[in-house]
């Protein structure tokens, strides 16, 4: 759509620059005074530079955090993706069932966090907790307060069960989007499944997919609540992600400096990986 | 309808029915504990409540530190909701309307706040909103809220905006509507359905939202997630009365869904597809 050239819409979005900027620019600014600076209490602060990110960027803390949150949401993208495209492929399109399905499938995503740690705690304990003793006894060894693989597990499908939905809905609204007029015409030219999908439905559905992956990618990047609540970021630090770690460092242990210091080094690689699926989206949409 | 094809349906329907069973199991559990007492929840094993009991709602509807814990999260969300679409619509409109200095950067830098951890702004927050004295009151959980939702919320109405063809605002402009009557008596009803949808996106993650309300708040405001996290930690292992008032979280956003099911779908797609 052609847009016009209008100054004046800057009083249009004045409000909402006004909002953010108070609640987006002070804090940073305190993070960033934070970062450069060492304090002894009693608000005398000393210039340190670049010390924290020197420290926390070697430190081998951050970087086993790092690296479990890299590996955590790699897994969850390779299982939420595909399992939300699959079943939004294979939900009904039209009947009273569309409604069934959208009102339970969406129901997961209205669960306050803590609320979803604290349910897949109960039903993940070892002894009487439903899938715990299921698991247990069907033969598997499964305590996820103990052992750090099985912990993984729970925490993988605590987040699938929480957000593949999302991916579900995103991909049914891009189908139901598709005109009638397409399958019609690939019924005509007697094309397969497979083609449908791969020709008609894939190319349809890569802006909704785009903003799946982004979204997924940036929540499950920050996952905080639902983890500590279900494991506390254990046994040992097996499940400490980088929120967890930092919230541990700023606010239990108050090392600010450091913690600081990580909040931008996370801050700027969410950023930096979400600009790159910007800007490949927005040069799709060119296009 | 040709047998051979039927089958195939009824195949295609196993997926999202079992995808639908996994969903509710995990609730189903949290529903059955919160009709559990605490010694048979411990007791072992049981796949429903034996011992039927409403002990731990009654708890709940007339302890104050449970109820009023509700009150304030409904009070914070509902703020937020509000504050949230009111300042987003004109802005949204500006976006999807005008080019003007900065636009995209603006829209983007917008966008990278929905990209901050909230982990990152806890501390900050809290120095913020104890310095400007409302700390410990709904507001400041509603305003820091707004954090991500003010750019969500423009996000999918300014995708709602730009499907409704521009020649709407110039018949009006010509017919001699000033703009600010325009838009209200006119544009807003148009796009009715995609402020219900940016509403229940606002709703939804402020709902669910917990370190920033938890890090905001601590007697007067105190949501009822936090109650839950201080009670699971400081008063041992109430898993009955913890499930109970799981139970009742899920209530207000089964309501939400319930009202908007038949935009769902549209608004997930955040208006253009």
């Amino acid at each position: 759509m052609y847009k016009q050239l209008n100054q004046k819409a800057w009083f249009l979005v004045a409000p909402v620059v006004a909002l953010v900027a108070f609640n987006a620019i002070i804090p940073l600014m305190t993070v960033v005074n934070f970062s450069v600076q060492e304090t002894f209490g009693d608000n005398v602060f000393f210039w340190a530079g670049v010390d924290w990110f020197e420290q926390v960027l070697h430190s081998s803390r951050f970087h086993d955090a790092l690296l479990r949150q890299i590996l955590f949401t790699a897994i969850i993208l390779l299982i939420e993706v595909p399992l939300g495209l699959i079943v939004a492929l294979a939900m009904p399109r039209k009947g009273p069932w569309v409604s069934v399905c959208l009102v339970t499938m969406a129901l997961p995503l209205l669960i306050p966090w803590n609320v979803v740690g604290a349910m897949w705690n109960i039903f993940a304990l070892p002894e009487i907790g439903l899938m715990g003793k299921g698991l247990r006894s069907l033969g598997f060894d499964f305590n996820y307060t103990r052992q750090p693989l099985t912990a993984w597990f729970t925490v993988v499908l605590m987040d699938v069960w929480h957000w593949t939905s999302l991916v579900v809905l995103l991909c049914y609204a891009g189908l139901v989007s598709i005109p009638n007029d397409y399958y019609q015409a690939a019924k005509i030219d007697g094309a397969s499944a497979w083609s449908v999908f791969r020709y008609i439905q894939l190319p349809k559905l890569k802006r909704v997919l785009t903003i799946a992956i982004l979204l997924r990618f940036m929540d499950s990047f920050m996952i905080y609540t639902e983890v500590v609540v279900l494991t506390g970021g254990g046994p040992g630090n097996s499940t400490t992600f980088l929120s967890i770690d930092l919230v541990k460092m700023a606010l239990g242990q108050f090392d600010l400096g450091p913690a600081a210091a990580m909040s931008l080094i996370y801050f700027l690689i969410i950023l930096l990986l979400s600009w790159l699926f910007y800007t490949v989206m927005t040069r799709n949409e060119a296009r | 309808m040709h047998p051979e094809r039927r089958t195939f349906i009824r195949k295609r329907a196993l997926i999202p029915a079992i995808y639908i069973i996994f969903l509710m199991l995990p609730i189903y559990w949290l529903v059955t504990m919160s009709f559990k007492t605490t010694n048979e929840i411990l007791g072992g094993f049981t796949p429903w409540p034996v011992n039927f009991t409403l002990a731990n709602y009654v708890k709940i509807f007339t302890d104050s530190t449970w109820y009023s814990g509700y009150i304030n999260s409904l009070t914070f969300v509902i703020a937020n909701t509000i504050l949230s679409v009111v300042v987003a619509l004109p802005a949204a409109y500006a976006f999807s309307r005008y080019r003007f200095l900065g636009d995209k950067h603006l829209f983007f830098w917008l966008l990278t706040n929905r990209m901050a951890p909230p982990a990152v702004f806890a501390l900050p927050f809290l120095q913020l909103y104890s310095a400007v004295g409302l700390f410990d009151t709904p507001w400041a959980v509603a305003l820091a809220h707004t954090l991500f939702n003010v750019p969500l919320a423009v996000w999918i109405l300014e995708g709602f905006m730009s499907g409704v063809p521009k020649e709407l605002d110039e018949t009006a402009y010509v017919d001699g509507y000033p703009f600010w009557r325009f838009f209200l008596k006119i544009f807003i009803p148009t796009i009715a359905a995609g402020i219900g949808v940016a509403c229940f996106f606002c709703f939804m993650f402020s709902w669910v939202e917990l370190l920033l309300a938890k890090t905001l708040t601590s007697v007067a405001a105190k949501p009822i997630v936090a109650t839950m996290t201080r009670t699971a930690s400081t008063s041992g292992y109430e898993l009955g009365l913890l499930a109970a008032a799981g139970t009742l979280t899920i209530v207000p956003g089964a309501f939400v869904i319930y009202f908007v099911r038949n935009y769902i779908a549209k608004g997930f797609a955040l208006g253009r597809v």
